[in-house]
Parts: structure tokens; sequence; C-alpha cells
């Protein structure tokens, strides 16, 4: 009797806990659908004075997040060149050294800055490039992104490597290998898909970052591929729809846009890691 | 490519970690230095004040601890009835099974969603709500924000302990079940006692997500700079302080923000580092 209780209640309370997550896609969707069309994608931000004048005509609002998708696509960009080689290699050196005492510290650090909340790695960007540079950039919003994916690349390398059969490194080395060319043309290889399946859940993990581009990147109304100057994104677009009345309407069309691009990431990576592990 | 020059490009790779947490560290540090200075750093802890006016400017960072400690402590408490059942629905009672995998896909997804999409949600429907139930009149406060980050780390601790009460050993179970225990009894005196300290691991790591939350709390709290009253009144945590005002600030306001942030950091460290070192051992033993 007080058996079955404690499993209607389990099932129950893990099934709310579900609730959510439908109750946010559906929101997102619903409200969000309509205003997604060409040239959500093509177009820049209306400026707030555009949007005013379309909603007292009773017109949609013009324009897009076309500034936005941009400015993510070249920050992330830029972020992913130098994150994976680097996560890679240091993951690769955790994995080789497990013993060695500097090994052990740098895996704390890891975990130390992989648990940094965003908001701090964006005052430190701060400090560090857009001081120095006087003024926001897109080197700036690229900068934070790298620091937040580098522990996750640095985690998912370190691990998949350490799973590796011990048999598959010593056939390499008895080969007659040195450790260089093991690790570059056997462990590697092996480990891709355990790493690939990390860089795509770090790229979802900052893609909706948006505390630390707000003192970095800044933001910008128009699409621009310059690195050096201010540079929007999606989640930064998000925030200024959030904050502006006459924008309000654009909120759901670009949420939409990347909780879709998020979850998409995300069910992409999960398959992946099942398919490449049996 | 010889062992070598391999090796050290490796170390190199490896180097940037340290450089980039003790970067972190120092700029902290030295631009926390003039508010620390100033204010001295006793009375920067334990001053509500947080005034800009020229001329009369006073920073305290009590009302932000306050704040982050009211949201992480309660975001805590409604966090626990949620992730237990679902750790204990995937990890003991229909462990393996489809269901189990669905559930778990759908609390990864939880885990994927941007925190300004959760923030979105909390002001357009979860505030309304509270509104509506007449908890408090603008709807935005510590309970709200509260609410929104506990389905947000619901996900990191109902996974990790489910990875601990899967772990438990079969014998000890089927041991309790022999003896003629029930189910219950057997979670209560078998699965608690042994997977314990990994589950409680896992919440000391939720709590060190929760901490940080920037924009989900940002736009939930309802950002006032004084101390909260009530668990229903406004407030602003040490991270939503930052994101509303880092943009504006400068001189001595920009120095105490960062002191903030080198409080925060601080904390956030501590509460990561010792939950690590508590996985690490439950995993061990």
């Amino acid at each position: 009797m007080k058996d079955k209780l404690m499993l209607w209640l389990i099932c129950i309370l893990s099934a709310l806990t579900a609730v959510p997550l439908f109750a946010i896609l559906g929101e997102v969707l619903l409200r969000g659908y309509d205003q997604l069309s060409w040239s959500f994608f093509t177009e820049p931000t209306p400026t707030a004075y555009r949007a005013m004048k379309a909603i007292q005509a009773g017109e949609p609002i013009p324009g897009g997040i076309a500034n936005g998708i941009v400015g993510t696509m070249i920050m992330l960009g830029m972020a992913v060149v130098f994150a994976v080689p680097i996560g890679i290699l240091c993951g690769a050196y955790l994995a080789e050294n497990p013993k060695r005492r500097f090994a052990k510290v740098v895996s704390y650090l890891t975990d130390m800055l992989q648990g940094t909340p965003s908001v701090i790695i964006g005052i430190i960007t701060y400090i560090w490039v857009v001081v120095p540079m006087k003024g926001y950039s897109a080197i700036a919003g690229s900068v934070a992104l790298f620091i937040m994916m580098l522990p996750l690349i640095i985690r998912s390398t370190e691990e998949t490597i350490k799973i590796l059969p011990a048999s598959l490194k010593e056939a390499g080395l008895a080969l007659g290998g040195n450790r260089a060319r093991v690790m570059l043309r056997v462990q590697l290889p092996a480990a891709f898909g355990g790493i690939f399946t990390g860089v795509l859940l770090a790229i979802s993990r900052v893609i909706g970052e948006t505390a630390p581009l707000m003192f970095t990147a800044l933001g910008c109304s128009f699409v621009r591929f310059a690195v050096d100057k201010p540079i929007s994104a999606v989640p930064l677009l998000i925030w200024e729809f959030f904050n502006d009345p006459n924008l309000q309407e654009l909120i759901w069309g670009a949420s939409l846009f990347l909780l879709l691009f998020v979850l998409t990431l995300n069910i992409t990576a999960k398959y992946l890691a099942k398919k490449w592990n049996q | 490519m010889n062992d070598k020059i391999y090796k050290i490009i490796l170390f190199a790779a490896a180097l940037v970690i340290p450089i980039v947490c003790g970067g972190v560290v120092y700029a902290l540090v030295t631009d926390a230095y003039e508010a620390f200075d100033h204010f001295g750093f006793i009375s920067f802890l334990t001053s509500s004040e947080w005034s800009y006016t020229d001329g009369d400017e006073h920073y305290g960072a009590l009302p932000f601890i306050t704040g982050t400690l009211m949201t992480t402590f309660l975001a805590l408490l409604f966090c626990i009835p949620f992730s237990l059942p679902v750790a204990l629905f995937v990890g003991e009672y229909f462990k393996g099974t489809k269901v189990a995998a669905v559930l778990s896909t759908v609390t990864d997804l939880l885990a994927g969603i941007p925190s300004i999409i959760y923030g979105l949600w909390g002001f357009y429907t979860l505030r309304p709500i509270i509104m509506e139930l007449d908890i408090s009149p603008q709807g935005s406060g510590i309970l709200t924000a509260s609410l929104v980050l506990a389905i947000m780390i619901v996900p990191y601790a109902a996974s990790l302990s489910a990875e601990f009460i899967k772990m438990v050993p079969n014998d000890l179970k089927e041991g309790a079940y022999s003896l003629g225990a029930t189910r219950a009894e057997v979670i209560r005196r078998v699965v608690f006692p042994v997977a314990g300290s990994g589950i409680f691991s896992s919440f000391v790591l939720a709590v060190g997500r929760a901490l940080g939350e920037t924009m989900t709390v940002t736009m939930l709290i309802g950002n006032t700079n004084t101390m909260p009253d009530s668990i229903t009144s406004t407030g602003n945590s040490m991270a939503s302080i930052i994101a509303n005002q880092f943009g504006e600030a400068s001189d001595l306001r920009l120095s105490s923000l960062i002191a903030i942030g080198l409080i925060l950091f601080l904390i956030t460290a501590v509460i990561n580092l010792v939950g690590k070192m508590m996985i690490k051992r439950a995993r061990i033993s």
C-alpha cells in the first residue's frame, strides 16, 4: 500500500518536471511561429521609431534578426577556431599525464572555470579586452565565448581518450609509433566521436549566453562583419527586444529561432554519441 | 614530430588554463581594490546602502549577497521534491527502461534551454500567475526568480543523483528484500544511505549553478537595490546587479560591481570545488 503510494508520487512528480519543457516550447512556438519568414532572417532589426510607426499603422513590425545571426556566427566561429584545438590538446595532456601534480591542478582549475558564472566571464573579458582596445568588439565577445567553451571541450576530450582501451595505445606504440603519432593517428581518431559530441554540446551551451556578451559585444543594429567593432548576437537581440516596448513583438520569433537551434544541436549531439558508442 | 616537441605542445596547451584562471583572479582583485580600499572590506560586505548620486556615492554588497543567498536557498528547496523523484524514477524504479531514457532526455533538454528564454517564460507566464494568486502585487521578486531557478537546476541535481542511485549494488538491495523489506523501505534504508553522499554532492553542484545564474534572475527579481524584507519582495542578486549596472557604471561604482563579482566568484569557486571533491570521494567509495 505504502509502496504503491510512493511509486505513484514519484511518477507524478517526475511527470511534473517535464511540464516546464513543454510549457516553454509551446509558448515560444505558439507566439513565435508566425514571425518566422524569409525577411526575418535576412533583414536587420528595425529602429524603435520604425517599429512604433508600424504598430500605430496596425502592420507587422518590419525587419528581422539578420544582424544577430551574423554576429553570433562570427563570434562563435572565432571562439571555436581557438577553443577546439587548444581544448583538445589540453584534454590530451590531462589524459596522458593523469598522475602528475600539474595535471591535477589543471583539472581542478578546469572545473572551477566551468563553474564560474557567465556574468563574471563577461567582467573579465571587459577588463582584458574591451578596456585595452578602448571599445566593445566582436573580438571581445568571442574571447568570452572561448573561455566558456574551453573547459567543456577539455573535459569531453579527456574523458573520451581515457575510456579508450589501453590496448589501442599499446598496439600503436608496439608498431613503432612514437607517442605523438599514436595520439594523432590512433587515439584522437578513435576518440573523434566523443570529442565531436563535446564540441557540439559546448556550442549549444554558449550560443544562448547573454550576460557575457552584454559587456563585450554590446550589440549593433545593422549587419556588420568587422571584428573590431560592436556587434550583435541573437540572445543580445532578445534582451534588447525585452527592454524595448516597441520591439516586444519580435521577442518570440528570435527566441523560437534560438531555442530550436540549441535543442537541435543538443539532440544531434546525444544521437551521435549514442550511435558512435555502439 | 618527436616526443619532446609533442610533450611541449601538450604542456603549452594545458598551461592556458592556469593562465586564464590566474588572470581572472588577478583582474578581479586589482579592479575591485579601489572599492575595498575606499569602503573597507568588512563594511563593504555589511553595508546595505547602494546609492550613486554624485558626491554622495555609497556602495555596499549586503542586499545583493542576501538576494543571492535567498534565491539560491529557495531554489534548492523547491528543486529537491522534484529532482529526487526524477532521480529515483531514472535510477531505481524504471532503471534502464525506455520511459527512463525519455525522462532523462527531457531533463537534458531542460538543461539546454538558454537562461534568457527561461527568463522570458518566467516573465510572461509565471509572473501573471503569481499576480493572479495575489502572492505579490508586481509579480516579480525573489520568489518568482527562485521558482524559475529551481526548474533550471532540477536537471543538474536529478541526473547526477540518478547516477549515484544506479550505482547502489544490487546484492545490498536484494539482501534487504529477502529480509522482507518493502521497496519504500529499501529506498529509505539502503539506497539513500549508500548513495547519500553522492546525492548530497549533486545538490551542492546544483547550488553552484543557481548562485551565478544571471539573466533569469535579472528578468524576474524586480531589480531594487534595497534589502529584501520577505521572500515575495523585490531585490537584486549579485549577478543581477552586475548585469543591470555594469554597462553604465564607471570609477567607484564600476569597482564596487567588480568587487561584488569577486565575492561571487569566490563563493561559486568554493562551492564547486567542494562539490567536485565530494563527488570524487563518493565515486571511489
